[in-house]
């Protein structure tokens, strides 16, 4: 059974989900993020990365980390407050060493189809941390450092 | 079992085929796999694929819509066809020159110009 908990501490906006690989959850997920960037005034610039880094954090749990089974969940955490987002991802595999992953901007791996979801993450987002054993990748959007 | 309704909008100008996404956010796996079936059919139906894939209508898209795009752009070109990009939002085109996949594919701003580059 999956889990939803919300709230508000000391002005901050604080979710933490348990996720099925359910596209309908997953969006809901995002559309309550987004409104709440909204209305502390997160440019769409911040949106659009805070976005793209939850969604490819999330899939790359269930895909990769979950290694597609459909019984397993991804752990969602985030905090928001005025300054900046923190966001955390725990899927159920073993973990990985990120390091290990190929460049996908060198040339050689620029016609491989796979391979640019953590790459862009650390692009958009300010900081991506992935914890021993690799199962929890932790990353912050810090308003002061994106403007 | 009713058939799919297709993730794509398409028509022929010339002999370019121009590709529009009916999807505002192409993020979910199945969508994925099912637009990068439906351009793998039109890429195969002709001998020298000309297409031109328009994202006027896209606002998000995610690594894994990249990797059908590079798929897609390597099918063509097994077949020495062209595939242009059309009016992808700036917000999406920063997505292509941060992942340098604006040196594989041939993006434009307008889709006219799109169509004029097939020559």
């Amino acid at each position: 059974m999956n889990s939803t908990e919300s709230g508000r501490s000391s002005g901050s906006f604080v979710r933490k989900v348990e996720l099925s690989f359910d596209r309908a959850q997953i969006e809901g997920l995002q559309s309550d993020v987004a409104r709440e960037l909204s209305s502390r005034k997160f440019d769409d610039g911040a949106a659009f990365a805070v976005r793209l880094a939850i969604e490819e954090a999330i899939v790359n749990g269930f895909r990769h980390g979950n290694a597609g089974d459909p019984g397993k969940t991804v752990q969602f955490e985030c905090e928001i407050t005025e300054d900046m987002i923190r966001v955390e991802v725990v899927d159920q595999g073993p973990g990985f060493n990120p390091e290990g992953i190929p460049d996908p901007t060198d040339e050689a791996n620029l016609e491989v189809p796979s391979g640019r979801g953590i790459m862009l993450m650390r692009a958009y987002m300010t900081e991506v941390d992935y914890l021993p054993p690799g199962n929890r990748v932790r990353m912050i959007y810090d308003r002061s450092a994106s403007s | 079992m009713a058939a799919q309704a297709s993730r794509l909008k398409v028509s022929k100008v010339g002999v370019v085929t121009q590709v529009e996404f009916v999807d505002r956010n192409i993020l979910d796996e199945s969508n994925i796999q099912q637009i990068a079936d439906e351009l793998a059919a039109i890429v195969d139906a002709v001998p020298t694929p000309m297409i031109m894939i328009r994202f006027g209508n896209v606002q998000h898209l995610s690594s894994a819509a990249l990797g059908a795009l590079i798929t897609i752009n390597n099918r063509v070109k097994g077949k020495d066809g062209k595939l242009r990009l059309a009016e992808i939002d700036p917000q999406i085109r920063e997505v292509f020159k941060i992942t340098k996949l604006d040196k594989i594919f041939q993006i434009f701003d307008d889709a006219d110009d799109a169509q004029n580059s097939f020559g």
